[in-house]
């Protein structure tokens, strides 16, 4: 059950898991996450869905080892079954045919907007893509997200591949350009989606971000997730995760993100002194 | 033995940790009654020929029949004598508010105290548990229908072990990891052992009763796609999971939980023993939490035991008013929390990392009673105080769980969400679909929760007859 029959390192600290999870997979919709846990007395950690093969029964997540749960998680290997997958949770995104559409992705952010692009590209979109990393070595998914998109920008931070900037920068240009975008959706770190929301907003692009708050039990039961959208709290794991990007309010996610930094500290360092490291 | 002697017989009390040892840890306030005390208590019982205490039970437990079994030291036979019609009496004996039902209804509290039931019941089932060799029931010939349980707390509980028992197919769905709803999420360690919840639903896997954890009805599977797998009936018992908050300024900043939150963390999620479970909590120095029922006990008693200094409650109206069960207010009252009455939030404050650091309150005082009966909160203008807090637990109830009615076209609910099901049978607006707890009711009890049960498993049976 829960078994992982792929794992692969897709760059420093990033894998990819492939699970076998056919129920799910069978039903879950981009946008949408699952919960895992990897034993007993771990904890339920939310993951974005990185593609879907109905077919297989095969659900992908690529994930960064952060904190204890996900270094741990990282060293599991094919063959390896988890302790529990649930899911899908969460609203699927809003697909419909747009028009001109525009998939801008940082980071880890790139593996749950690839579904996502795909999505919108069948629904008769056109799908312009923006992905961006701090370096080469760890942009994620070029090829899938090349495949699925008319146009392709790829940028780095430090300048070691693509575009030397962040994503926003040719986003911010195809507007100045007159670029007539209908639709536009953001994943990524919270200080990049605040940043191309705000690029977007004067042109009134229509912005979806999916947000990634502290979960428990994703199904609408703790709250932790809360998150100010428009003046009104909204629960990210059963209204979102995708939300007006506009509405957002970046600053308080941000401050509720580092709600339990030391603790998390404390958590990774017990366990890598555990496992000798 | 005469009745003027069994009059003469004081109420038994259970042996219970001393305030000062349980502060310091999560194990089981009172003890359990030893086999002598639990007779002697039994032996209170009059046996009378017309037991009125039978009315005040939900799941109309054979009180006298198993009070007497007892009392002749056939304590396996009272376990069960008790399962007939309870299929959570180590759960019901614990956490019911007898003193508003059997023990209320008992003949000897119009003159003296109520013989202890609850204590007796509780007595009963663990001493069944720890002896090791639960037998089980007798279980009737394959009916050939099958039932899919949605939820797995009280009143799923109950629908489940009543049917299966009737020969039904029965597989109850679960969308948390571990099956109990709010027994396992909700109700804390040293209320209710999880052991003992482990040990009730083994009891109806061993029974026949397949349950499937981590399965969100709704998302993963719909109602009607449980229908075209064959099952032949439904019962949603998916409870009042979402918490509603004070809608106040400041109520996002970090250190303030619902209710919810703070109790899964700490019950299902283990993290009192951080960093060897690996979910954290906030263990705060000046906690407060907002509301005065059970699930704002449950919290600061837990806050407590996680290392408060000043462990508060802060609600609305008076000590009076509060829905809280009195025993667990005199045990909150013995561990040194205090008690903030006619006091109001109106915002939080916090610094500049986004954590709450205060609490702007207002005094209140008590109007005419409103549609509840209880007396009406009115504000005292300009009496704004400030409370100093790093930790906040919003404990003002729940609201109906929105996964499956919002996946359930026909479905009929209520202004509030809550599904719309005939009191007497559980029945919805959807044949085949019946319902039943806290997603009918509101936050209630979980004896409540388990009446429901039993009536929507009379219900099922008889809908099942007739396919």
């Amino acid at each position: 059950m829960n078994r992982i029959v792929k794992k692969e390192k897709l760059a420093p600290q990033i894998n990819l898991i492939k699970l076998e999870v056919p129920e799910i997979t069978r039903k879950a919709q981009p946008g949408q996450f699952v919960i895992l846990r990897i034993h007993e007395d771990g904890e339920r950690i939310p993951m974005s869905i990185a593609d879907l093969e109905p077919e297989t029964g095969l659900l992908t997540i690529i994930f960064q080892e952060v904190g204890k749960s996900t270094v741990q998680l990282g060293k599991f290997k094919a063959g390896d079954g988890l302790c529990d997958v649930v899911g899908p949770l969460g609203k699927p995104t809003h697909i419909e045919q747009f028009g001109k559409c525009v998939c801008v992705g940082g980071g880890i952010g790139i593996a749950p907007i690839h579904p996502i692009a795909k999505a919108l590209k069948k629904a008769g979109n056109e799908v312009i893509s923006i992905i961006g990393a701090r370096t080469k070595e760890l942009l994620i998914m070029e090829e899938e997200m090349k495949k699925t998109s008319d146009e392709f920008v790829v940028c780095t931070d430090d300048g070691s591949y693509g575009f030397n900037g962040f994503v926003t920068q040719p986003l911010s240009q195809m507007l100045k350009d007159g670029k007539q975008l209908n639709f536009c959706m953001v994943i990524g770190p919270v200080p990049m989606m605040k940043a191309a929301c705000m690029v977007t907003q004067p042109y009134e692009i229509k912005t979806m971000v999916s947000l990634n708050p502290i979960m428990i039990d994703g199904t609408g039961m703790c709250g932790v997730c809360r998150v100010t959208v428009g003046g009104k709290t909204k629960f990210a794991c059963v209204d979102g995760p995708d939300f007006d990007g506009h509405q957002v309010d970046f600053d308080e996610l941000s401050r509720r993100l580092s709600m339990y930094v030391k603790q998390e500290k404390i958590s990774l360092e017990k366990y890598l002194s555990l496992t000798g490291k | 033995m005469e009745t003027k002697d069994r009059l003469k017989i004081p109420r038994q009390k259970m042996p219970e940790q001393t305030p000062e040892q349980r502060i310091h840890n999560f194990r089981e306030v009172p003890l359990g009654y030893t086999p002598e005390l639990a007779q002697k208590e039994a032996t209170r019982c009059l046996q009378c020929k017309k037991p009125t205490c039978i009315d005040g039970c939900p799941v109309e437990v054979d009180i006298p029949g198993f009070l007497k079994l007892i009392e002749q030291g056939e304590f396996v036979a009272a376990a069960k004598k008790l399962k007939e019609t309870n299929s959570l009496p180590a759960v019901c004996g614990r956490v019911c508010p007898q003193e508003e039902q059997c023990e209320k209804t008992c003949i000897l509290s119009k003159k003296f105290t109520p013989c202890a039931i609850g204590n007796l019941e509780r007595f009963a089932a663990d001493y069944e548990r720890e002896k090791g060799d639960v037998e089980i029931p007798e279980i009737l010939k394959s009916t050939g229908k099958k039932v899919a349980v949605v939820g797995s707390g009280p009143a799923g509980l109950t629908v489940a072990g009543d049917l299966i028992k009737m020969g039904h197919e029965v597989t109850v769905f679960e969308l948390l990891h571990k099956a109990g709803g709010v027994l396992v999420y909700g109700i804390p360690e040293f209320r209710l052992p999880k052991v003992i919840v482990e040990a009730e639903v083994d009891y109806l896997v061993k029974m026949g009763v397949k349950v499937k954890t981590s399965w969100p009805v709704g998302t993963i599977q719909t109602v009607d796609e449980l229908f075209q797998e064959g099952y032949h009936a439904v019962f949603l018992g998916t409870g009042a999971g979402l918490p509603n908050f004070m809608g106040i300024p400041g109520e996002n900043l970090n250190g303030i939980y619902s209710a919810n939150e703070y109790l899964t963390r700490s019950n299902l999620m283990k993290a009192y023993s951080f960093p060897e479970a690996d979910t954290p909590i906030s263990s705060g120095k000046n906690v407060a939490v907002l509301g005065g029922g059970n699930t704002a006990m449950d919290s600061v008693r837990t806050a407590l035991r996680l290392g408060a200094e000043n462990a508060m409650i802060v609600y609305r109206r008076s000590s009076a008013e509060m829905p809280a069960r009195e025993g667990e207010i005199h045990h909150a009252q013995e561990e040194g929390i205090q008690f903030h009455f006619l006091t109001t939030p109106i915002r939080f404050l916090g610094n500049s990392d986004g954590w709450v650091t205060e609490m702007e309150c207002l005094k209140m005082k008590l109007g005419e009673p409103d549609k509840s009966g209880r007396r009406r909160p009115i504000p005292i203008e300009g009496s704004n105080f400030k409370m100093k807090v790093d930790t906040v637990m919003v404990a003002i109830g729940n609201s109906s769980h929105p996964l499956v009615p919002q996946t359930t076209p026909g479905l009929e609910l209520n202004k509030w969400g809550n599904i719309i099901a005939d009191p007497e049978t559980g029945q919805t607006s959807r044949k085949g679909v019946f319902a039943g707890g806290d997603i009918v009711t509101g936050g209630a009890t979980v004896i409540l929760a388990a009446g429901a049960g039993k009536k929507a498993a009379r219900a099922i049976h008889a809908y099942l007859k007739t396919l």
